[in-house]
């Protein structure tokens, strides 16, 4: 299965990525390669086989709703690669 | 050409519970910035969420008291997208599997009722917030507040079943109230604790295909999104009208122009790529669960509206009036208990109470007239020792001082005067004051009978019995 360079460009797009033409060419056949490597799935017979989302036979896991001590915001602010005014730093977003 | 509009809502509803869906962080408005955060919400790596139950128990409450299925088997799904706000890099939400599908809701409009598909409920995170740099500091930059990431949401999503912006305020209108008398959420528009997006089309009256819509974002009042709507509609029978055609998009209304505009760009790469979460297991409601919570549930607004037209005898009106809230529902029952006439408290509830909790923003439970005070007043009035008039007066005295009613009407005087002789010697003395009117009112003029009882009340400072003096003064004016 091969990926058109606009199926790249879009995928490249969606993963905030910018290839130029030589790494959508090489990026491209890898991705085709990996998406053929996943696809010999689909010589099973699944038919009879309901979906699974989940590897364990477990459901209803949940807690009880109770607010617990809140963590030091020190500790992150320590961390991130931009703080200020006690929020999280990015480059402007346009709304 | 005749257009017909067709609107479907999503409605958001942030819950009230007290830590966050997948983390135990508390969900307390007014924290610091990222005072509210832990290693799960912050989205750091090889963190695990886990399900907040209490989260479960309110989203098939929700569905139950609209009348929807509760899926035996229930997924999360993750949708992802790149934004600031979204530490993960997706939103764990819910996609195929959801946990409360077709129900409906009642609308009334003008007295015929209506019903709202509800095409499904789900759970889903809530995203951080973010403010522009020159609000805060280096105008260059975004800054993010991470307290509200991961809150519990439900979204509501409705079949396109409105036809009007005043069809889809009633929606909300009664989605909320439901919502209230569930007590899940805050329910609070302008402070975003219920936030609706609109799909609008128009097509030509009698198509049946939907005409392409819009996202109307943005509309945090009843009456943005109102005007939202209509601004909509009315934008794309102008398109449609001079030959174009509407683009899907997502559009923000701007309530300081009246104006919706298009928001192209931000979401030019609609493709969450939604697969099933593989961190959390699936929901299956046992009936049990199901059971235990229909019968937790309190009597909602529909059942509570009928029974106060059945147990108290009220028009259908002010039934609708009175359980549109269920502080001001509970308000009324507590003060309609002990009289004989109930509609005459509906009437002063509607009327007086509602203005002075509207007026000073308070909760009905708050109300500075207490129900029993209320009641006590009523009785007062059934049993002639005051006035509907004085009524007023001991109301105002209530509503300033927080006294009882009987103790106001003992402390100034305001008993009504029902003695006969002491109307009648009023009476002789307004007659006697006023011979050109007494002349007039025999020659015809009956509608000077007001003219005398507006005099008489004035001498007696409105104490006299209406009914006793009206009857008084005619007789006496018959035979004068």
């Amino acid at each position: 299965m091969s990926l058109s360079p606009e199926e790249v460009r879009h995928v490249a797009t969606l993963a905030r990525l910018a290839f130029g033409p030589d790494e959508e060419r090489k990026y491209g056949s890898q991705i085709s390669a990996i998406l053929d490597h996943i696809n010999q799935l689909g010589e099973l017979d699944t038919s009879n086989i309901p979906p699974t989302s989940h590897a364990l036979k477990l459901s209803n896991v949940a807690r009880v709703d109770a607010a617990l001590q809140p963590f030091d915001p020190a500790v992150w602010s320590s961390n991130a690669p931009s703080a200020d005014h006690g929020h999280f730093r990015v480059p402007k977003v346009l709304d | 050409m005749e257009y017909e509009t067709v609107i479907g809502l999503e409605v958001h509803v942030q819950l009230s519970t007290k830590s966050k869906l997948f983390c135990s962080c508390s969900t307390k408005f007014g924290a610091e910035p990222n005072g509210n955060t832990c290693p799960v919400c912050l989205g750091m790596p090889g963190v695990l969420p886990t399900l907040n139950g209490e989260v479960v128990r309110r989203a098939i409450m929700v569905g139950l008291a609209t009348g929807c299925k509760i899926a035996p088997y229930s997924t999360f799904a993750r949708k992802n997208y790149f934004y600031p706000d979204l530490p993960k890099g997706y939103q764990i939400s819910q996609f195929d599997q959801p946990i409360c599908e077709h129900g409906e809701i009642e609308i009334n409009l003008n007295g015929a009722p209506k019903r709202i598909g509800i095409t499904r409920i789900h759970m889903e995170e809530d995203s951080g917030k973010l403010i522009h740099g020159e609000n805060l500091g280096n105008p260059d930059s975004s800054y993010v507040d991470l307290n509200r990431a991961s809150v519990p949401l439900l979204e509501i999503v409705s079949e396109p079943d409105l036809r009007s912006a005043e069809e889809t305020k009633k929606y909300v209108e009664k989605l909320k109230t439901i919502l209230e008398y569930l007590d899940v959420s805050d329910c609070n528009m302008e402070e975003g604790s219920l936030r609706c997006d609109a799909n609008v089309s128009i097509r030509p009256m009698g198509e049946k295909k939907l005409g392409t819509r819009s996202e109307l974002k943005n509309m945090n009042s009843f009456r943005f999104l109102t005007r939202a709507i209509e601004y909509e509609v009315e934008r794309q029978k102008e398109i449609l009208e001079s030959g174009g055609r509407v683009i899907q998009e997502t559009r923000l209304y701007d309530p300081d122009r009246n104006v919706t505009q298009s928001m192209r760009g931000k979401e030019e790469a609609h493709d969450y790529r939604y697969f099933p979460e593989p961190d959390l297991t699936p929901i299956e409601p046992s009936n049990e669960m199901i059971e235990k919570i229909r019968a937790e549930l309190p009597e909602l607004p529909d059942a509570k509206k009928d029974r106060f037209v059945a147990q108290y005898g009220l028009p259908l009106y002010d039934a609708e009036v009175l359980t549109a809230s269920r502080g001001v529902a509970d308000y009324f029952e507590s003060a309609a208990k002990n009289v004989k006439t109930p509609k005459l408290v509906s009437n002063w509830v509607m009327g007086d109470i509602l203005r002075v909790i509207n007026d000073n923003g308070l909760a009905a439970a708050d109300c500075p007239i207490k129900p029993e005070n209320l009641a006590e007043m009523i009785r007062l009035i059934e049993d002639n020792v005051i006035s509907g008039k004085i009524a007023k007066t001991v109301f105002e005295e209530m509503e300033k001082t927080g006294k009882s009613p009987k103790a106001i009407v003992e402390e100034k005087g305001l008993v009504q005067i029902t003695d006969t002789s002491a109307i009648e010697a009023e009476i002789d003395k307004v007659i006697s004051a006023n011979p050109s009117q007494l002349a007039d009112y025999k020659a015809g003029k009956t509608k000077l009978l007001g003219f005398f009882v507006g005099q008489v009340m004035r001498a007696m400072k409105g104490k006299a019995n209406p009914e006793m003096l009206n009857k008084l003064l005619e007789e006496r004016l018959g035979k004068a």
